[in-house]
């Protein structure tokens, strides 16, 4: 038996991924005359462990793999191999338990647009069981802590800015008070004043609440200032793994000056960085 | 704080967050409101217009009318609750927000019971409007009615109902782009042999036995008898029996269906596209 699946579950380890893969495209089933589809492999056999009270970074293209590891931790997935755990539960067999410990942040601010940030927050706390005066009152004070302004609280959502519903997302995201977030390129259209808010307050949450954060981005600067760690996927595959200042340490000098940390990226993705929809 | 409490209030977060979405849009609710009434009127009407029609003498107006008004009614309750229900998966594909809801910490069940416990309020609501309507516009007696036996009927049909329900709301979970569509399909096909505005026995004889397995029938003939007739409560229970067969059968397999569906969405990614 492999020691994976007998060893007791590290207290210090927040998420344990250990051969993950998800293909798409094949589902095993078609109609007669349909197309045949390839398989196409979005997550290739991935092994990481992220640390408890970790700010661990995921970069890479689109099309990488990034969100379907995401959704793979987040129980929105069904991996076709190897497992993934959670504080030690398993995201398949204890989905309902990982549930409970985690929130995410996608790209797309997914709301009811009619309502407003307020109603949407209601409805986000009250699925994870929050009481109204609680869900009401932590709602108000994180969509303030973020920058929004009371007026725009009972507006409908549809009415804000890109950058504004975004910060509703993370706001819905912090307000279960979850101890592992998933932030799947939170910043994404940000302007950059709120791209430093948030990222101030993702620091601010895991050294107040324990939490520990995945973060998937684009944005080289931001996971070089958050991040303690780094992993850079490529077609599905974990290509580097380290600090961002180690892996610019290992990277070669360019034309006598020292890497950043975008330089590692593209010479570890190669130049096409746009490759596929994720 | 004990599971089921924590999963009760999570349940209630689909009445409360259904509900804001009504106020949201309360001017499209007028006017699906009207538009109900309106069409239930015009229903009735052909009752008033029956004699005049066909030339006939000896119809019962105010029998026709009240016989067509009951199927309007019930037709309009039970196809409101299927509608809620069934728009559980694509109301969410239609926001994009059906991850962040599938993720969350509840179960089916209970997500269901949420979902399922504002369509029956809403539809009620909807119902009583129309009934009110109804009967003041073609001065009809309710008198002999027996409303409390009607009211048994409708709860009883709508635990038949929500198990069908449940059922279809797997297709948009399925086909992300053309399930809600297909909802239609089962709604139609019930609508054609549960003799919500005739009765089974004028339908094909290879069609009056689908009559027998749609809950719409039985709360039909047994509203009929309560309001028409002014049957007693306990002479309903042919009628209620089996809709709360059916419903105890199809509510359990509507779930574990929809618990399937939702693997096999998750195991192929369907859940990500937004149809």
């Amino acid at each position: 038996m492999p020691a994976h699946t007998c060893a007791l579950p590290d207290p210090d380890v927040a998420v344990r991924i250990h051969q993950a893969l998800k293909t798409f495209g094949d589902s095993g089933w078609r109609w007669p005359s349909g197309p045949r589809t390839a398989a196409k492999v979005a997550v290739d056999h991935v092994s990481l462990n992220i640390q408890r009270g970790e700010i661990f970074g995921v970069l890479g293209p689109n099309g990488s793999g990034k969100s379907t590891l995401i959704r793979l931790i987040s129980t929105l997935l069904l991996p076709d191999g190897g497992d993934v755990q959670v504080f030690g539960h398993d995201v398949v067999r204890e989905a309902r338990r990982v549930q409970t410990l985690i929130n995410r942040v996608s790209v797309e601010a997914s709301f009811f647009k009619k309502l407003s940030p307020l109603e949407n927050l209601m409805y986000g706390a009250r699925l994870y069981g929050l009481g109204a005066p609680e869900a009401r009152d932590g709602a108000r004070r994180i969509l303030i802590r973020l920058g929004l302004e009371p007026a725009v609280l009972e507006q409908p959502m549809e009415e804000m800015s890109r950058g504004m519903q975004q910060k509703v997302a993370i706001a819905r995201a912090f307000l279960s008070s979850p101890i592992l977030l998933l932030l799947d390129e939170p910043t994404t259209g940000l302007d950059p004043r709120s791209k430093r808010e948030v990222q101030t307050f993702v620091r601010e949450l895991r050294d107040t609440h324990d939490a520990t954060v995945l973060l998937t981005t684009h944005d080289m600067v931001e996971a070089e200032a958050l991040c303690d760690r780094v992993a850079i996927i490529h077609g599905g595959r974990i290509v580097a793994l380290d600090t961002p200042e180690a892996l610019k340490a290992a990277a070669p000098r360019l034309n006598g000056h020292s890497p950043t940390l975008e330089d590692v990226f593209l010479s570890l993705t190669g130049a096409q960085l746009v490759e596929f929809v994720d | 704080m004990s599971t089921l409490v924590r999963e009760l209030k999570a349940s209630y977060a689909f009445i409360e967050r259904n509900y804001y979405i009504v106020k949201r849009y309360w001017a499209w609710e007028l006017v699906w409101l009207v538009y109900t009434v309106a069409n239930s009127l015009s229903i009735s009407f052909i009752g008033v217009g029956a004699g005049q029609v066909s030339g006939g003498t000896g119809i019962d107006t105010s029998y026709l009318v009240l016989y067509l008004a009951i199927g309007t009614i019930v037709w309009r309750y039970l196809s409101v609750i299927f509608y809620w229900v069934t728009d559980v998966v694509g109301m969410e594909r239609w926001e994009g927000t059906i991850e962040y809801t599938l993720m969350a910490p509840i179960t089916r069940l209970m997500h269901m019971l949420g979902q399922t416990a504002f369509a029956v309020l809403y539809s009620l609501v909807h119902t009583a409007v129309v009934l009110a309507v109804t009967v003041l516009f073609f001065d009809i007696s309710l008198q002999n009615a027996n409303l409390l036996g009607f009211l048994m009927l409708l709860i009883a049909g709508s635990l038949s109902f929500i198990g069908i329900s449940v059922f279809g709301a797997i297709l948009p979970l399925l086909f992300p782009e053309r399930g809600a569509q297909m909802t239609h399909l089962i709604i139609a096909g019930m609508l054609l042999v549960s003799g919500v505005y005739y009765p089974v026995t004028v339908l094909p004889g290879w069609l009056q036995p689908f009559a027998y397995l749609s809950p719409a029938t039985y709360v039909l003939d047994g509203a009929r008898e309560t309001l028409l007739n002014g049957a007693d409560t306990t002479s309903l229970w042919p009628f209620i029996w089996p809709l709360l067969l059916m419903g105890g059968v199809a509510i359990p397999a509507g779930l574990w269906a929809f618990r399937e569906a939702e693997r096999y969405a998750k195991r192929t990614g369907k859940l990500h596209r937004n149809g």
